[in-house]
């Protein structure tokens, strides 16, 4: 209904602009009707672009204010995610002061020179110091951040097996998640696509007689232990899936054919991230879009939404068909405890192929 | 070359038309030039009408809607849109802007109109070659339209078509005809720009006029020129792309394919790779949006300098720019493919030859901006289309400092925020480039003004739905909005974006259907549109010097000799404030060399 209203809306305001166009000409019938810009279309355009330039910083201010809390920003949860932040910032502070001043210098020399009859622009065609200047400012600035950036990007990317983290297979599908611990060795036995064997079971495709794979943990959850480096491996068995893990600052593609490999570091436990102030504002304005939303569908007579409750996500980000827009895990980060008991319930793979 | 053009002198004249060599088989680059703007323009509408659909299942997932109903028919149960149209929606949306709107329609229209008439020629190097070109890109359009129209549905794997979505019928419903038509469209359409690119470089080379020298170019020939090169080189290695997707589609073999499993059976693809595609893909898919934003860049800089009556400050720093950017453009495209799985070392490359592409932009607005500083500008619509584009490239490029450095993108990788770089940095801006190069040579190319006022109308609301639509999505993009989701409503994380979406949805809406004003003045002022004088906005460039009425060989008589550079704009010791190219120096002047 409220899309039918808008189109509405719009037809009403196309109808309208089209009879104010017919005014307009009209009324200019018997004015100077060269096409071309006269003194007062100048003078208006250049209010219009000061009246610009204060729309485009309002418009900023206002996002800033609004949406600038930017919930993923300020709250990695991971270790690598705090120097990403930190690094974001930066740049977003360095693009907020060029930003508004390449934008005021560029709107108000566009209202402050609107052209006057008589008079004359300056032939001003060149200036090798000021184009020095301008050529070797960018250069020094962007020198910083490349390098900056590269060594957070290096450390980053630079977790392996050395690390001693924890391996976990992160498995892709249209259009869903699985999950593989490598078990009490914690080593991923070999796998293939091209071994899987859907009536024994063994859904992802491991080799039956690789001594590493017995015990590996198929699962459908995401059970990572606060405070230790995880590596994951990913593997796709279709199309190009991408692991997007944003609250933990990570992402990776999953690509069919080959395995790559993302490793980070969990700081804060769901339980944890659940009662920060700012998660909890959120969570609240959530639910209270939520209770507004089940009003109108219970008018309807369907069900009403449920009441969210935070927890971390892995989405998929790479699109991979008609139902990529729901491919989603849950993430629980918990304390090793935690963790360890519930690898516990889970079967091993040798007693999970059914014979 | 002087002497080349100036025996050709005379020669059309007596040659017969009819309808069809005059309108549609037509050898002449002005009429082509037309042909490119209008099929462009209809492509541009299909385009844009795509896009207000996608934004309104984005603010309205849920509800019915009476123009899906209408437009998508049987995709649209109820007006309830299906998820894989909202997918083919999205990918033939950018597959037309890019190529078929903002490639062809761009840089097609005004290489083809301007190249001849502003070195002084009497056409391009090939009359022949040139028609063949416009005539194949018109078969690639047809195409890609008519593939819409197919029982499975269009091409649904992105504009960006990554294997194996796009290489498996069984992978989605998109991948099946549709995804063939739009290969075998892409094949034409690269045949089609290569033909013309070919035809560009050889003209400015070998037909430019005497005293035509390099260094006396408008910046637009240079925009034009380096375009074209860049086009040469990158464009074949997209058609050895699509060709070995074909292949891997049709024939069996194993390029991007390797290990699939799917709807329960091993498939036989072994060996190939996946981001081996990307890697062809993106080695044109940058160039290309180089290909869109420097022809954009050279309309923008003449307009400038036409209007603010000014010389254009730093042309040789501007060339050196075009040619810095050119050489970059096509050592940066891993920065798409950071988290593609490919070596992490690669990735710190590409981020530091992609964060020194900034520079010679940086250059550019700067220099632009210069241009502004103490002229007389006379705001025309063109010249508003001008000044926007210095506005959002600098928007959307400074973000792209974000993009480009490999740490940052992890986490703003395929969200919304890419998609607000992108269109306001080569998607806005190329459009406004391609306005402000619509209103500034309508009268040379119809012999008729477009409408001021509406031209006013247009731009101001068009530049107020433009930051309305594309600033507010960084922001949902930094929140960790993936695009290309059919609905975020499955993702209760997501709710309080919802209404940051509705009212990008409304920007667009208003931005779309103001776009009819354009279409209207367009269209009306063909035939009713006041009547031009010769050389309306008082311009130097050779093309201003050619009669209103269009002819075959473009001047009566001699073609004109040049003697200065294009930007004599406001010089000292001359009554008007501008000096055509070709007016001789006068006695003890000099010739600026910048």
């Amino acid at each position: 209904m409220t899309a039918f209203l808008t189109i509405i809306v719009l037809v009403f305001i196309t109808v309208a602009i089209w009879q104010m166009v017919k005014i307009f000409d009209l009324a200019q019938v018997n004015k100077d009707n060269s096409q071309v810009a006269n003194d007062k279309d100048n003078r208006i355009n250049g209010y219009l672009m000061l009246g610009f330039l204060a729309f485009i910083y309002g418009i900023t201010i206002v996002c800033f204010v609004k949406w600038g809390d930017l919930p993923l920003m300020s709250n990695a949860a991971s270790e690598h995610g705090v120097k990403i932040d930190n690094l974001m910032i930066i740049s977003m502070i360095l693009i907020f002061i060029v930003q508004t001043i390449t934008q005021f210098l560029l709107h108000y020399f566009a209202f402050k020179y609107k052209g006057e009859k008589g008079r004359k622009a300056l032939f001003y065609a060149d200036n090798d110091k000021l184009e020095f200047i301008w050529t070797i400012i960018p250069t020094i600035v962007l020198a910083g951040l490349i390098i900056y950036g590269l060594f957070t990007w290096t450390e980053i990317m630079d977790i392996n097996e050395d690390d001693d983290p924890l391996v976990i297979e992160l498995y892709a599908q249209q259009f869903n998640w699985k999950t593989r611990y490598g078990g009490a060795d914690n080593t991923l036995g070999k796998a293939n696509v091209r071994l899987i064997d859907i009536n024994r079971a063994n859904i992802l495709g491991l080799d039956e007689s690789d001594p590493n794979a017995q015990d590996d943990i198929i699962t459908t959850e995401l059970h990572l232990p606060v405070g230790r480096t995880v590596l994951f491996k990913m593997r796709s068995q279709d199309v190009l899936h991408s692991a997007y893990m944003p609250h933990f600052r990570a992402q990776m593609n999953c690509v069919p054919g080959m395995i790559t490999q993302f490793g980070f570091t969990p700081t804060v436990t769901t339980v944890e991230m659940r009662q920060t102030p700012e998660m909890i504002d959120k969570v609240a304005n959530i639910n209270r879009i939520r209770v507004e939303k089940s009003k109108k569908l219970i008018k309807k007579g369907e069900e009403p939404l449920e009441r969210y409750e935070f927890d971390y996500l892995l989405l998929c980000n790479k699109i991979c068909g008609k139902s990529h827009y729901n491919m989603q895990i849950k993430i629980i980060v918990e304390t090793q405890e935690e963790y360890d008991a519930w690898i516990k319930t889970q079967k091993v793979f040798k007693n999970s192929l059914i014979n | 070359m002087s002497e080349h053009a100036d025996s050709y002198e005379g020669h059309e004249h007596h040659h017969k038309e009819t309808f069809v060599t005059k309108y549609i088989f037509s050898q002449d680059h002005k009429m082509i030039a037309k042909q490119y703007l209008i099929t462009g323009i209809i492509m541009g509408v299909i385009g844009v009408i795509m896009s207000m659909m996608m934004r309104m299942q984005i603010a309205w997932p849920e509800e019915p809607n009476v123009i899906f109903e209408a437009l998508l028919g049987r995709w649209a149960p109820d007006g309830v849109m299906d998820a894989d149209i909202y997918l083919a929606l999205v990918t033939i949306h950018g597959t037309i802007m890019v190529f078929f709107v903002l490639t062809a329609g761009l840089s097609g229209t005004f290489s083809n109109l301007l190249i001849p008439l502003q070195i002084g020629a009497r056409d391009m190097a090939s009359g022949f070659l040139n028609m063949l070109s416009y005539w194949i890109f018109f078969l690639s359009s047809v195409i890609m339209v008519f593939s819409l129209f197919v029982e499975a549905g269009p091409a649904a794997a992105g504009w960006t078509i990554y294997p194996p979505l796009s290489a498996l019928p069984l992978a989605q419903s998109g991948s099946g005809m549709g995804m063939t038509l739009w290969l075998v469209s892409m094949a034409i359409f690269i045949a089609a720009s290569l033909l013309a690119s070919l035809n560009y470089i050889v003209t400015i080379i070998n037909l430019r006029t005497k005293g035509m020298s390099m260094t006396r170019l408008p910046l637009t020939i240079w925009a034009f020129f380096i375009t074209a090169i860049i086009g040469v080189v990158s464009f074949p290695v997209l058609l050895s792309a699509a060709l070995l997707l074909i292949m891997d589609r049709s024939f069996g073999t194993s390029f991007f394919l390797s290990d699939i499993f799917i709807q329960g059976e091993v498939l036989h693809y072994q060996g190939g790779s996946p981001v081996l595609f990307e890697h062809l893909f993106w080695f044109l898919g940058h160039p290309e949006v180089y290909i869109v934003i420097l022809p954009a860049m050279g309309i923008v800089s003449e307009v400038i300098a036409t209007n603010s009556r000014k010389p254009i400050f730093g042309y040789r720093a501007m060339i050196a720019a075009i040619l810095a950017i050119a050489f970059l453009s096509t050592i940066v495209w891993g920065h798409h493919m950071f988290i593609s799985g490919m070596n992490p070392f690669l990735g710190s490359v590409f981020t530091f030859t992609t964060l020194l592409i900034a520079i010679p932009s940086a250059i550019k607005a700067f220099n632009w901006i210069t241009t502004l500083w103490k002229g007389n500008l006379q705001l025309n619509p063109a010249m508003l289309f001008s000044i926007g584009l210095v506005s959002t490239f600098l928007t959307g490029g400074l973000t792209g400092i974000i993009l480009g450095d490999s740490a940052l993108d992890i986490n703003v990788h395929d969200t919304y925020f890419v998609i607000a770089h992108f269109h306001l940095v080569m998607g806005i801006s190329a459009l406004y480039g391609m306005f402000a190069g619509i209103y500034h040579w309508y009268p040379k190319m119809f012999g008729r003004m477009l409408n001021k006022n509406l031209g006013y109308i247009h731009f101001w609301v068009t530049a107020i739905c433009a930051y309305g639509v594309f600033f507010p999505m960084h922001f949902i993009g930094m929140a960790g909005l993936p695009r290309r989701y059919y609905t975020n409503s499955n993702f209760p994380l997501f709710d309080d974006l919802q209404d940051v979406n509705v009212i990008i949805t409304i920007f667009a809406l208003f931005g779309g259907v103001v776009q009819l004003v354009f279409l209207w003045n367009f269209f009306y002022s063909i035939f009713y549109g006041k009547k031009t004088v010769q050389n309306p906005w008082r311009s130097t460039t050779l093309e201003w010097t050619a009669p209103i009425k269009h002819i075959h060989g473009n001047w009566e008589g001699k073609i004109p000799h040049v003697y200065r550079w294009p930007y004599d704009y406001s010089k000292p010791g001359h009554d008007e404030d501008f000096v055509p190219q070709n007016v001789p120096l006068k006695e003890g002047e000099e010739e600026l060399q910048h």
